[in-house]
């Protein structure tokens, strides 16, 4: 079974920033050191890109549809200077708000809520799209009354489903999805690390790349989520407030044997 | 130099149009036959599934708008699922779909543990390649499921050999192809940071 992963050992382990984004501008505080405008998404989305950053996550908690237009307009002026993939999330209801995301310069888009109420979204977006730009980000906790003992919630963890992630997941990538963002409520914010457990289990029965996510404190955390069947780690708040960087990470990956992508060198913007 | 991104369909083109214009082009999104025609080089992007391509390829007549192209040694870059096109057939869920005949080869799925081969990977070119001039141990942005697993175009003396370029994701398969006017990438350089920027400017350098 083990098939050739000697010789896959070249795709590097993706480490990957992710930003709560409200109106067009990041919210929960950044805390980087010489930024002109930390709320600038653009600027941070720079700033990532230089500390070796694989992939952005944008997450979109913009509250008002009206104010969607923001978010479109961010995405398109972020997309026209980073030149590194941009995902992202968050209200997408629609594909025809995927379409618009992929067209403001956008390369992957995750679903959640909405394609719990509605699964065939994912049909209909990796149809048009195609499944590389469908990604399913999926909130899961763990409690009693599914099989897995993990249940999938809603709402950004605000409500439970009833449903067994595992179930889910295993349906949402037999409709197309192509990556699953897996972000454990029970390790989110608990700084002690990433859910090994839940990663294990959504590895034993998909095989689409998953991020994990939630529960990231040191950079050392990184290598047993890897072990434990991630292709790539996300983390927010340790990165924003630089208590960790993006080439600690990497290089706790690589002192592990694992293969990362080396920051760039190159010369100040 | 004035490039065209073939536009025949929904996807992000925009970071195609962005990374060209950084890397000093002046571009055009737009399926326009005579835009196509007189543009110093030519973009074939490509994302989703094979047939999809293909029938929006067909739509706009690219086909042969890109035949005559490369008849006239104009050159042409296929990117991801624009670079897969190119060969003969592509096989996706046991339908096999008829490519655009460029280069002898089937796309078929990677033969590895996780699919989509999706993030940085690295690439193995040959010693004289123009495309990868200046890049030395670079990791490039991959997503895709299918690939071409082997490369059967027979070397003559009549005609250069075409510089192949790999990558291992499970097995070794193509990853670049630099063919007279007729260059070709798996990986995304609009999405592959400096070192992407560094192989679409080496293709702008070649468009005389």
């Amino acid at each position: 079974m083990d098939l050739g992963s000697a010789a896959a050992v070249s795709l590097a382990v993706r480490v990957i920033p992710c930003l709560d984004v409200d109106g067009g501008r990041v919210v929960k505080g950044v805390n980087f050191t010489g930024l002109r405008d930390a709320g600038d998404p653009v600027e941070l989305a720079h700033r990532y890109d230089e500390e070796g950053a694989d992939e952005l996550v944008f997450l979109d908690i913009t509250a008002s549809s009206g104010e969607r237009e923001t978010t479109y307009d961010m995405v398109r002026r972020t997309a026209d200077q980073v030149f590194i993939p941009l995902t992202v999330g968050g209200g997408v209801r629609s594909v025809g708000d995927f379409d618009r995301l992929l067209r403001a310069g956008a390369d992957k888009v995750s679903l959640s809520t909405a394609a719990v109420m509605g699964p065939e979204l994912i049909d209909e977006a990796a149809l048009q799209f195609g499944s590389q730009c469908v990604v399913l980000s999926v909130d899961t906790r763990r409690g009693p009354g599914t099989a897995s003992g993990f249940e999938v919630t809603t709402h950004g963890g605000r409500e439970g489903t009833g449903r067994d992630t595992l179930a889910w997941v295993r349906e949402a990538v037999d409709r197309g999805v192509g990556e699953i963002l897996l972000n454990s409520m029970d390790a989110d914010g608990t700084r002690d690390g990433f859910d090994l457990e839940l990663i294990r289990a959504v590895r034993g029965c998909v095989d689409v790349p998953i991020i994990a996510s939630g529960g990231a404190g040191r950079a050392e955390h990184a290598v047993p989520a890897v072990e434990a069947g991630a292709d790539a780690v996300l983390a927010a708040s340790i990165f924003h407030f630089g208590d960790v960087t993006i080439a600690e990470v990497k290089d706790a990956l690589a002192a592990a044997g694992l293969p990362v992508r080396p920051p760039a060198a190159r010369a100040p913007r | 130099m004035a490039v065209v991104v073939l536009d025949y369909g929904s996807g992000n083109l925009r970071s195609a149009q962005r990374a060209l214009e950084r890397a000093g082009a002046t571009v055009e999104v737009t399926a326009d036959p005579e835009a196509v025609m007189a543009a110093d080089g030519l973009v074939v992007p490509g994302v989703g599934a094979f047939a999809a391509c293909m029938s929006g390829l067909t739509a706009v007549n690219a086909p042969n708008l890109i035949g005559r192209r490369l008849a006239g040694g104009l050159p042409v870059l296929g990117i991801c699922v624009g670079m897969q096109v190119l060969f003969d057939a592509g096989v996706e869920h046991g339908v096999e779909t008829p490519g655009l005949g460029e280069w002898p080869g089937t796309v078929e799925r990677l033969q590895a543990e996780v699919l989509p081969h999706m993030g940085w990977n690295t690439v193995t070119p040959p010693e004289d390649s123009l495309m990868f001039e200046g890049v030395r141990d670079e990791y490039f942005y991959f997503v895709h499921s299918y690939g071409v697993l082997d490369w059967t175009l027979p070397v003559s003396e009549r005609m250069s050999a075409p510089r192949v370029t790999w990558t291992d994701y499970g097995t070794p398969f193509v990853s670049a192809v630099e063919n007279g006017p007729l260059w070709a990438t798996q990986f995304h350089p609009e999405k592959s940071g400096d070192a992407g920027a560094r192989v679409l400017r080496n293709w702008l350098a070649t468009l005389g």
